[in-house]
């Protein structure tokens, strides 16, 4: 193709005219002035949440630039005042992070563990085991959770046969743990056998002569190749399960000892007893860690995306 | 902090630390267990090591509990009798599901179609322009803020003040007053509230657009481009003839995806309004009736009305990407 076109294709000068149509100031303008549309609200919220409250409640946050006040005092009563009965943000910042961490591992090792057979392994059913997988996609989240929650609070019995005793984990982060691994799993898995795929067959043969088996191969050769495909799905999976709010509303049983802070701040907006200088703060604490992951690690949110966009 | 608190956290932090450290110590056992064992025993040991847990897990945790929503969708309110197709018939003629149901099509129309064509806007106009990243980052960036954040950014937004004589803090009915109109409590006003409610998702679902959107135009030939401005093509007819059918397919992509996710929205409904004053979707009403009135055989049969919902989207998408790939 390059041999071909080569000839046929445009000047330098001609190619510089073709940018200049191209970068159209109009267009430009437009791009940018959607892109500032698409901030302010964001930033009326960062605005507010520094303001003392009696300015909140009582001026435009756009009034900050003619009469700046500014008080860390909403952040100061969000995240530390409050009692075990009425926690403070803190509490539910510590959550967010001790549901988000297991809740991305478990699933990543496990995807990675089963990706590797589904690509590596030659056995009867594989390729309808990779597709039922790759289906299960479909199930949305609703579902599966009357079901399921069953499961985690009286266990499983068939027939008068307990296949599953009660385990007395309700209300623990365990549910929410376990239920963040299942509902990642099959998009997770399918992301990885994509890429494990492309591995190179010699490299596997080459590593089976030389006598490694399945256990070494893995970690010797398969794990650090998938260090990228790891990574894309590391903050896809961070991102959905910090900002998720079903499964820790439905999952953590109405426990506040183990609710994220997307089901606290929900809380907080639906009880109408928190004024804007608590819910701007509260709200600016909660989605600040995604904000930092998402501008530091864009580039491999948008390969992660881009490779699987369809989640059930 | 009173030490209350510590009293909470102290317990949840060695649980966390336990469970990581359980954990990482079983997956390096079985290694170590897996490396050592004889090659014939390594043949076996693989299936269960590697896939056995997420197997068991899928089997248990999603196979298992959609048959078993699907039967409790033909049971009782309690799932102790069958009662055939009755909550069905619920949810298809009582006129408040009915409302919910026709403002779960409003949404499934306006945020994919709004979102792809606004998305595909940005991404033509930034195409070529320079520095356009930061452009592109800002309208990207709400992808990253959760549901109900975005409901609280935009709550404010939204938010009213009955007192004339007080100063409007919500932007827009700042701006409304301006205008010299008279105040309005937008999220009480049906229909307006839904519209109202559908700009958030279109806010947050517009930058996923406009990524995949970009990244599919960047994947157009220089050639075909240049070769259309040569001809003398104004620029919206190079859309309409080159770049929009070259990107048709991911086009469906990305207006499927999003509409996927908008038939499962909930969380925006439930802290914005909380499915009052007729702004009632879907999801919302399953979990109200599921988890609220505890009637799972009403909540069962709008999780798989759901489910229904989401099968022809997914079969179309993958037909696309079939055809697409038989194409090239």
């Amino acid at each position: 193709m390059t041999a071909l076109s080569a000839p046929r294709g445009l000047s330098g000068q001609q190619k510089k005219k073709a940018k200049d149509i191209f970068s159209s100031p109009v267009a430009s303008a437009i791009a940018i002035v959607i892109a500032v549309l698409w901030t302010i609200p964001t930033f009326g919220l960062l605005v507010s949440s520094i303001r003392p409250e009696q300015a909140i409640n009582n001026s435009g946050w756009w009034t900050f630039f003619t009469n700046p006040e500014i008080s860390f005092e909403n952040y100061q009563r969000v995240l530390l005042e409050g009692t075990a009965v009425q926690p403070p943000m803190f509490m539910f910042f510590f959550n967010s992070l001790a549901v988000t961490i297991p809740a991305v591992i478990f699933p990543i090792t496990l995807a990675v563990f089963a990706a590797y057979a589904l690509a590596w392994f030659e056995f009867k059913g594989r390729d309808f085991l990779f597709f039922t997988i790759f289906a299960l996609q479909v199930i949305p989240l609703q579902l599966t959770l009357v079901p399921l929650l069953q499961l985690f609070s009286r266990g499983l019995v068939i027939g008068g046969v307990t296949l599953i005793p009660d385990l007395g984990i309700t209300g623990t982060y365990i549910p929410i743990w376990i239920a963040h691994t299942i509902f990642g799993l099959p998009l997770a898995i399918f992301l990885l056998h994509n890429f494990l795929r492309q591995i190179p067959r010699e490299l596997i043969e080459a590593g089976r002569v030389d006598g490694a088996h399945w256990f070494t191969l893995f970690t010797k050769i398969v794990l650090p190749l998938s260090v990228p495909a790891i990574a894309s799905f590391l903050i896809f999976q961070f991102l959905w399960v910090w900002n998720d709010l079903l499964v820790g509303l439905t999952f953590g049983a109405g426990a506040k000892e183990v609710a994220p802070m997307t089901v606290r701040l929900a809380e907080m907006v639906g009880t109408r007893g928190s004024g804007w200088e608590v819910l701007t703060a509260g709200a600016f604490i909660s989605i600040i860690v995604p904000l930092i992951v998402f501008f530091a690690l864009q580039r491999y949110f948008v390969r992660g995306l881009l490779a699987g966009s369809v989640k059930g | 902090m009173n030490a209350s608190v510590w009293e909470v956290i102290g317990p949840n932090f060695l649980l966390l630390l336990v469970s990581l450290i359980a954990f990482a110590a079983v997956v390096y056992a079985v290694f170590l267990l897996g490396a050592r064992a004889s090659l014939k025993a390594q043949e076996w040991m693989r299936y269960l090591v590697f896939l056995g847990p997420a197997s068991l897990l899928l089997l248990i945790g999603l196979i298992y509990p959609a048959i078993r929503t699907i039967i409790l969708s033909f049971m009782d309110k309690k799932s102790e009798n069958f009662i055939g197709f009755d909550n069905y018939i619920w949810a298809f003629t009582l006129p408040e599901i009915q409302i919910v149901l026709r403002n779960t099509i409003v949404w499934v129309i306006l945020v994919p179609v709004v979102s792809t064509v606004i998305g595909l806007a940005i991404a033509y106009m930034t195409d070529r322009m320079k520095r356009a990243a930061w452009v592109k980052s800002l309208i990207f960036m709400p992808m990253a803020i959760s549901f109900v954040g975005a409901s609280v950014i935009w709550g404010f937004m939204y938010s009213f003040e009955p007192n004339p004589k007080k100063p409007e803090i919500g932007l827009l009915s700042a701006i409304w007053r301006g205008l010299g109109l008279e105040s309005r409590n937008w999220l009480l006003e049906p229909p307006l509230n839904t519209l109202l409610l559908i700009v958030v998702l279109v806010w947050i679902q517009t930058g996923f657009a406009m990524v995949i959107l970009s990244a599919a135009m960047k994947n157009i030939p220089d050639e075909v481009v240049e070769a259309a401005m040569l001809d003398g093509a104004s620029n919206w007819r190079r859309f309409l003839r080159v770049t929009l059918p070259m990107i048709r397919g991911t086009v469906v992509v990305v207006l499927t995806t999003i509409t996927i996710g908008t038939l499962k929205v909930f969380d925006i409904v439930r802290t914005m309004t909380g499915g009052n004053f007729q702004t009632n979707v879907i999801a919302n009403e399953m979990y109200s009736q599921s988890f609220r009135q505890l009637n799972y055989g009403q909540g069962s049969a709008l999780a798989v009305i759901l489910f229904v919902g989401v099968i022809p989207i997914i079969w179309y998408n993958l037909r696309q990407l079939r055809l697409e790939r038989t194409e090239r």
